[in-house]
């Protein structure tokens, strides 16, 4: 029972960052833009975060920090694609690249020096409540964030005139202009508001999981983010399901090796990608489900007639 | 004063070589701003960046040597992307090309066979072409995404490879150090001199960027991948189908990415060891962007990239300065390359009120 609680709890906490960089990257597709630097705004995020962190920001500032290097960041994409056209797939690989760079290049001297992590908050009542308290109000406060981002972003998509908009400009961009919703302005938005929650997620990674800088600290996670937004065939609800199942991944993958299991360490560290995959290939071979919530005009670029 | 932007009638010839000059120019004048920003002087910084690797002849014999397998890869990521297939894993090809030709190298019965080293060639290329042909299959078959694919199945490669050097193909002689045994002498690619590193893989490369140009510009097939790129619907009414291009695409940008990976093992490195790329199947993409899908201006870029590695080596040797400086050039050059290209096929103009 006590190994089951702690691997549930591990998996909500593994996958917050998921969470986090995969939401911003739903609203950005369902704009029409594919932004394939997430891995490099993660990185931003986490450097940043510990920069302002040692600093000597509050723990809460050093979030913003992040957050606003990630959507600073982002905006040099939104400048490519959305004003220069660029191809997207190109910009986002050069955002990747640029971004690990940027993050080895800020996070250099802090590494390996532990931060204060953000602590688990205790909610007198609740947090005391034999096993359930302990599986469900003895996270830290972002991980209730990343609940509050997703009834957000639901609530925005589904439920909001502006949602309504970002819908159809990733639809048919060009009938949305017709109609007069501003569909670059909308695009530079969504992208910046990608690159905050990709800088959330890494920020999550560096004070919150593990908690320190290391280069290259998000493992590819960046990827799993995009792959998570494919996964949940474009729908909030989705992700976070697919976020706890690759969490669920990469715990599985530490409690093997934790306690002994006769397999070399890597076959299990490989089991999160391989998982991916496979779960792609599933979701994939459905077309109608695949096409269903699939923004049509996703990483083709948009030239405003006239 | 406002300013509007219109599309060119026909692209301009001069932007097409301006652009990347323009590019470059700017990348130095952030980069200068950068180095001033640190407390160095950019006139130094530049010259120790850009020039001096090249001062020497074992320089240029490293330029050259790391040149090699950036242009290799690219020219074949080239074919894929103009076809629009994404494949981003070529560092995960490269390795698993680099496992198979070491693995041949150090197992097969053909020690001090002549014809060991194009076994290796072989293995090298099949292994690589084999990782490429998994999200091909996905592709064709499950319409699964090959960015994805490929990019999971890179670090997939690298553990793989990790598994090997620390498990059963660790030397038994090498002191625990995570890597194999070194390659026989018959699996070695011969160096034109023994002060220096640079070696016959250079060859490979020259062959597959003259291979590459013919396929790209001047055969039906590569004329039809492109078309399937730029107009799918065009190219499936020509009867052209879109699985063709996965499979092409994959399968030759994974055989040159493994050819890279056996040329790195039987060349400067001589054996297997957990780190044994600094990432040249990433930064090949961005060599296929700044040569503009173009097997020569590939070699261009090739060229440029490597330059970047080496004057980064350089800085962080000579002044201090971190690695990350090399990723954040390589990441601003392309950059402003991709957003000058803007250049060639729209131009800017100043309103004035005749015009409105």
């Amino acid at each position: 029972m006590d190994l089951f609680i702690s691997i549930f709890v591990a998996t909500i906490i593994a996958a917050t960052p998921l969470i986090f960089a995969a939401l911003g990257e739903l609203i950005v597709e369902k704009s029409g833009v594919l932004n394939l630097g997430i891995e490099g705004m993660m990185l931003v995020g986490a450097a940043f975060g510990v920069w302002a962190h040692f600093a000597g920001l509050p723990m809460i500032l050093a979030l913003v920090v992040a957050v606003l290097a990630g959507a600073l960041v982002s905006l040099i994409f939104g400048v490519l694609v959305l004003t220069f056209m660029t191809n997207q797939y190109a910009a986002g690989l050069a955002l990747a690249i640029f971004g690990t760079g940027v993050s080895a290049f800020v996070g250099r001297g802090f590494g390996s020096t532990p931060v204060e992590a953000i602590k688990p908050i205790h909610i007198p009542g609740l947090s005391d409540i034999p096993v359930l308290g302990e599986m469900l109000f003895r996270f830290d406060p972002l991980v209730y964030f990343a609940f509050v981002m997703f009834a957000l972003v639901s609530w925005f998509l589904y439920k909001t005139k502006a949602g309504l908009a970002l819908r159809a400009i990733g639809e048919s961009p060009d009938s949305a202009h017709a109609i007069g919703f501003p569909v670059i302005r909308t695009r530079y938005l969504a992208v910046m508001f990608g690159g905050a929650m990709a800088g959330l997620g890494g920020a999550y990674l560096s004070l919150v999981y593990t908690p320190l800088w290391v280069e290259n600290m998000t493992a590819g996670r960046g990827w799993i983010a995009l792959a998570l937004v494919v996964f949940a065939a474009w729908r909030p609800k989705r992700v976070i399901l697919g976020a706890w199942l690759f969490g669920g991944m990469t715990i599985l993958q530490l409690q093997g090796q934790a306690i002994g299991l006769k397999i070399p360490t890597e076959f299990l560290s490989a089991l999160p990608y391989l998982a991916t995959i496979v779960v792609l290939v599933l979701i994939s071979r459905n077309r109608q489900a695949m096409t269903l919530d699939f923004p049509v005009s996703l990483a083709k670029p948009f030239r405003p007639a006239g | 004063m406002a300013f509007k932007i219109e599309p060119r009638a026909e692209p301009s010839r001069s932007m097409a070589i301006a652009a990347p000059l323009i590019a470059i120019g700017l990348t130095v004048i952030i980069s200068s701003l950068l180095f001033l920003s640190l407390g160095l002087n950019p006139f130094v910084t530049l010259y120790t960046f850009f020039v001096q690797p090249l001062t020497t002849l074992n320089g240029v014999s490293e330029w050259l040597l790391k040149a090699s397998p950036l242009i290799l890869i690219a020219c074949g990521l080239a074919i894929g992307f103009r076809a629009n297939v994404w494949n981003i894993g070529a560092e995960g090809q490269l390795i698993i090309g680099a496992i198979a030709a070491a693995g041949v190298g150090l197992f097969s019965p053909w020690q001090e066979s002549v014809l060991l080293l194009p076994m290796m060639v072989i293995a090298g290329m099949v292994g690589g072409a084999l990782w490429a042909a998994i999200p091909a299959f996905l592709k064709d078959r499950m319409n699964t995404n090959e960015i994805l694919v490929t990019l999971m199945l890179t670090y997939v490669a690298a553990l793989l490879l990790s598994y090997l050097v620390h498990g059963p193909w660790r030397d038994p002689d090498g002191f625990n150090f995570p890597q194999t045994a070194l390659l026989p002498q018959a699996g070695m690619l011969e160096v034109f001199d023994y002060s220096y590193r640079l070696n016959t893989s250079i060859f490979f490369t020259v062959v597959v960027v003259i291979l590459a140009w013919v396929f790209m510009e001047r055969s039906f097939l590569g004329y039809k991948m492109s078309v399937g790129g730029i107009a799918p619907a065009a190219a499936k009414y020509a009867g052209f189908k879109a699985s063709a291009s996965i499979w092409i695409g994959l399968l030759i940008s994974g055989a040159t990415a493994g050819l890279a990976g056996m040329s790195e093992v039987a060349g400067p490195l001589g054996q297997l060891s957990s780190q044994i790329s600094p990432g040249y199947g990433f930064a090949a993409i961005i060599v296929a962007f700044i040569g503009r899908l173009n097997a020569f201006g590939i070699v261009l870029g090739g060229l440029l990239l490597s330059l970047i590695y080496l004057g980064g080596e350089a800085v962080q040797l000579k002044l201090g300065l971190p690695s990350s400086i090399a990723l954040i050039f390589q990441g601003l050059l392309l950059f402003f390359l991709l957003a000058s290209n803007f250049l060639i096929n729209f131009r800017i103009r100043k309103l004035t009120t005749r015009a409105l």
